[in-house]
């Protein structure tokens, strides 16, 4: 498990390519030791970006990158130390699996008999210990992806970066991986820097997740914390299912708020996060999972009536589509038990939520 | 090469014809070739089939024109102004010219065509087209040209500006050729190669140089070829002691037409074969190595 002391630290990053354009605005971000934290974020955000700079193949346009409290700036690449695993794996295909992994060994030196246990240990980790002598093309995606996160570890760095590594993977075998990079990460207590734009394989494998967009950090917390409590539209949208209700603030009570909902006369009582006061504009967030349908009156603070438009039936829920406050997209997850199995398409129930379950953030666009 | 049944009167036509054309185009390119080879073998002082060649008769065969070539002369060597040890040191002259340039203008277009591809490089086209030219400039015009440069600079009738005047011939040959191995050269790779603590020079050495191999080494041969059959800038700055075989032949064949010059053809005519063989056998290993199958 992490523990306090940062091994990375991005102190005032910024990027540009073109000198005009910031691709990576004001970065401040620390990584612990031991931990993984995984970027995650829509598709040109600037993910690869921070992990080029920080793996030293992108110079930063302004602020410091620490590595052990050390400013790193001024460092070239290969004095970095720093293990990387490519999207596209970046085996060198003239050389064969053992020699790929033997090629850092090679540069550190060490004694032959150092190199073959190191190597054989490797591959063994990785269960690809019969395939020393093949060259990468000889091999499936899943296992050159395999002897690319054993080549980026057989050095012993303490910091691992990997950008997309199972991105070209099918589903199982995508999913097998990130089990076992988790393991490894685990018993070999290595840093690791992970980018995807795979939500759920980020809420899988980090410790942290930091959501990036438009080059700056929207959240940085533990997978149940983004989940939970978003702080903004953006996270609460990109993160899980999220249904979205637009209003303005009219009553401000400190820690909640009362929402009129646009186009509509329903005032929403909501959990106050990231809100100015009355009159400002708001997005209420809401997980399809909270919504309780056909409430008990007064057992919940809101209660509107909803008409829905689609069910789909899903094993364990049912999917529901509703029109709820005149938004047509509400999502509620309904269980498949007994007491809800009445409901028909085109009917209209209650449906209510909690004040705590409902957060008013920032109105997005 | 089996039509498909679906092919029209036609296209069958067009595509016999198409194959009788090529047939032809083949012919007229090797038959010349093939036509030097016996005759390289006569042992009369005349370039035809003698009547001896053609019945078989051992008599009408001999090796005097390959032996005059090394200096080994016959008897009846007072016939033949050809027989001389000049076509001894034009050899050696060729190669060592040859292998000279070669291997300078390999390090030169090698490390040119690795500039011209970094991305950060100002006016590549520019600078690309400048170290193609001598492809396109007629030869004579870059031969008088260096002509009167070299004068100036004291390279006139000088191993040494012979030398750079083939590397300049061949540096496009060997920009060319590198040039397109690194098209599809994943720059990736050497970023891996660094983060695993490989230094720049390091990385160059073990990862890229041999995925750029087969471009370096099929550049140097054609590099090496152009050197050795060049005569015009020869002929313009080289000056009695850089004696070369290409020059030994025109020189004979002005003095007299006998069939050393068809031994020495033949010679050459070997040499480019195995040349090219090894040009085939690198480019179907380097395809393995990248992974595509030989076809
Ligand atoms: N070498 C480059 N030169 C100029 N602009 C670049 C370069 N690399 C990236 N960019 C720009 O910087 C921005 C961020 O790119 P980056 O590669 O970091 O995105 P990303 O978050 O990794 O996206 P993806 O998920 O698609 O990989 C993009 O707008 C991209 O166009
Ligand atoms: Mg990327």
């Amino acid at each position: 498990m992490p523990n306090e002391k940062p091994l990375v630290r991005f102190v005032d990053i910024q990027k540009s390519y073109d000198g005009d354009t910031l691709v990576v605005k004001n970065l401040n971000l620390d990584v612990a030791k031991g931990e993984f934290l995984t970027m995650l974020g829509p598709s040109g955000s600037g993910k690869t970006t921070c992990l080029m700079m920080l793996a030293g193949f992108e110079p930063a346009t302004h602020g410091e990158i620490y590595l052990n409290d050390q400013g790193i700036n001024k460092v070239a690449p290969h004095k970095r130390g720093i293990g990387m695993v490519f999207q596209n794996y970046a085996l060198f295909p003239h050389m064969t699996v053992a020699e790929n992994l033997a090629f850092p060994l090679w540069v550190r030196k060490m004694s032959k008999s150092e190199q073959d246990e190191r190597v054989n240990k490797a591959l063994a980790m990785v269960e690809l210990s019969a395939f020393g002598n093949r060259r990468p093309a000889q091999l499936s995606g899943g296992q050159q992806q395999r002897v690319a996160v054993a080549r980026s570890l057989v050095f012993d760095p303490d910091l691992v970066l990997m950008d997309e590594p199972l991105g070209a993977l099918d589903k199982n075998l995508r999913e097998q991986m990130q089990y076992e990079i988790k393991h490894i990460h685990e018993n070999l207590g290595l840093t690791v820097v992970y980018v995807t734009h795979d939500q759920s394989e980020a809420l899988t494998m980090s410790n942290r997740i930091a959501v990036f967009d438009d080059g700056i950090i929207q959240q940085c917390a533990p997978p149940e914390v983004l989940y939970e409590e978003p702080d903004n539209a953006f996270v609460a949208n990109f993160i899980g299912e999220n249904n979205r209700l637009l209003g303005d603030v009219v009553e401000d009570a400190g820690d909640s708020v009362k929402v009129k909902i646009d186009d509509d006369s329903g005032v929403v009582h909501a959990n106050k996060i990231n809100v100015e006061g009355v009159g400002s504009r708001t997005t209420l967030s809401l997980r399809p999972e909270r919504v309780t349908v056909d409430p008990e009156p007064g057992s919940v603070p809101n209660i509107f009536a909803a008409h829905a438009k689609e069910l789909i039936y899903l094993g364990d829920h049912i999917r529901t589509r509703f029109t709820v406050c005149g938004h047509d997209d509400f999502i509620v997850k309904i269980p498949n038990s007994a007491a809800h199995a009445q409901l028909e398409e085109g009917a209209t129930v209650n449906i209510g939520w909690n004040v705590e379950d409902c957060r008013a953030l920032d109105p997005s666009d | 090469m089996a039509l498909p049944v679906y092919t029209t009167l036609g296209q069958r036509i067009w595509h016999y014809s198409y194959l009788a054309f090529c047939t032809f185009v083949l012919f007229f390119l090797v038959a010349p070739l093939v036509a030097v080879i016996p005759l390289s073998f006569t042992s009369a002082p005349f370039l035809n089939f003698t009547p001896e060649m053609l019945s078989l008769d051992p008599e009408g065969f001999s090796t005097r024109w390959y032996k005059g070539l090394f200096g080994i002369c016959d008897q009846d060597a007072n016939l033949s102004t050809m027989c001389t040890d000049r076509w001894v040191v034009g050899t050696q002259n060729s190669f060592i010219i040859a292998i000279a340039s070669t291997l300078l203008a390999t390090f030169l277009g090698t490390l040119a065509a690795l500039g011209l591809s970094s991305e950060n490089m100002p006016f590549r086209r520019g600078i690309m087209a400048l170290m193609i030219s001598p492809l396109i400039v007629p030869l004579i015009i870059t031969a008088s040209g260096m002509f009167f440069f070299f004068a100036k600079v004291n390279l006139v009738a000088s191993y040494a500006g012979i030398i750079l005047a083939h590397t300049m011939l061949g540096i496009p040959f060997v920009v060319i050729t590198v040039t397109s191995t690194l098209v599809g050269f994943d720059k990736s790779l050497t970023r891996s190669g660094a983060s695993l603590g490989g230094s720049p020079a390091y990385c160059f050495y073990k990862i890229q140089m041999p995925l750029i191999a087969p471009g370096m080494i099929s550049g140097a041969l054609f590099a090496f070829i152009t050197s050795f059959d060049e005569i015009v800038i020869i002929l313009f700055i080289g000056g009695p002691e850089q004696h070369t075989l290409p020059r030994q032949m025109w020189s004979g064949i002005r003095q007299e037409i006998s069939p050393t010059i068809l031994a020495a053809a033949t010679i050459l005519v070997i040499l480019s074969v195995l040349l090219l063989t090894t040009l085939e056998l690198l480019r179907r290993r380097s395809e393995r190595i990248r992974g595509i199958t030989p076809h």
